[in-house]
């Protein structure tokens, strides 16, 4: 490994987002922190597409595609979620999953 | 030790420390604030790959839409200024154990594997080359994914719309109140007469 940054050091970056949005998912209990701990993985997973369309296949675009599209289904899964937290604060007053455990038993 | 290397681990500690803080922290808009950061750290690291309409499509979707839309709904659920309640110590540790050991097995994993790079020519990542693939109708085509994306995005606005409407249960209460007295009204006159009528006639024998 040497100090000129290449794909490993990208690798290295993505691996640590995600692991930080995974910890990120288990200790929040709270449903908008939760959201942001996913779209930090998300972001790890583009990182790694771009990377290894840059320094793997570089002359193609599958990468640079499969990006646009995590992206735009990010957009949709986020604004769903957001309408989802919204309702359910306006039935119990918080957005703590802990307070919401109807279906639990 | 080049300019872009001393960008690129600039980019890369403003990323994770943001993400780290992202999660870490107590108070939720300041984690907000920190992933917003975070999502420009990760547009810097795409622009610095030379991808610069993914970095711009990460700035208008991420940092202008998404973490709008979560400092919004933060300002619509609860008071900003308020602390989170402090997590168990045994939930955190043990997370934090899993992530290590999910950390440490992947690096090593990617460390110890070499990676067999293409010898073809690379292809310029232009706005005419992505456009051109993202509509084309080739095996490496992608125009099939490019309508499925607009169905998804499209049942996701009817889907917001549909789930932040009122339902006629949580209609305002006096309205529904008030129709059900006068359909009592309507009914009761009836029931009335009918009991009259029975009993002029001695009831039903």
């Amino acid at each position: 490994m040497t100090i000129e940054p290449g794909l490993y050091h990208l690798l290295f970056i993505s691996t640590a987002l995600f692991f930080i949005g995974v910890y990120g998912f288990l200790t929040r209990r709270n449903l908008i922190t939760m959201l942001m701990s996913i779209e930090l993985i998300l972001n790890s997973v583009n990182i790694n597409f771009i990377a290894f369309n840059k320094y793997l296949w570089a002359n193609r675009l599958d990468g640079v595609m499969f990006t646009v599209f995590v992206i735009a289904i990010a957009a949709a899964e986020a604004a769903v979620a957001i309408a989802i937290i919204i309702n359910l604060y306006r039935s119990h007053q918080s957005i703590d999953v802990q307070k919401a455990e109807e279906l639990k038993y | 030790m080049n300019g872009a290397t001393v960008i690129f681990y600039l980019l890369a500690a403003m990323t994770i420390g943001c993400g780290v803080m992202a999660v870490s922290t107590r108070q939720i808009f300041r984690a907000a604030i920190s992933l917003l950061f975070s999502l420009v750290g990760i547009a810097g690291i795409y622009f610095w790959m030379d991808y610069q309409f993914i970095a711009a499509v990460q700035i208008v979707v991420y940092v202008g839409g998404i973490v709008v839309l979560i400092i919004f709904s933060i300002f619509l659920t609860q008071q900003s200024g308020e602390k989170m309640p402090v997590q168990k110590m045994g939930r955190k540790l043990f997370s934090l154990l899993a992530v290590f050991c999910g950390f440490a097995l992947t690096i090593v994993q990617i460390f110890q594997h070499t990676f067999a790079k293409t010898t073809a020519a690379p292809t310029g990542v232009t706005v005419r080359n992505i456009g051109e693939e993202l509509i084309s109708l080739d095996k490496n085509g992608y125009a099939l994914p490019f309508e499925v994306v607009s169905i998804l995005l499209l049942a996701a606005l009817i889907g917001c719309i549909v789930i932040a409407m009122r339902t006629p249960a949580e209609a305002p209460k006096e309205e529904v109140e008030a129709k059900r007295k006068e359909e009592i009204k309507v009914i009761l006159p009836k029931e009335e007469e009918i009991l009259i009528v029975q009993e002029e006639t001695g009831g039903i024998q």
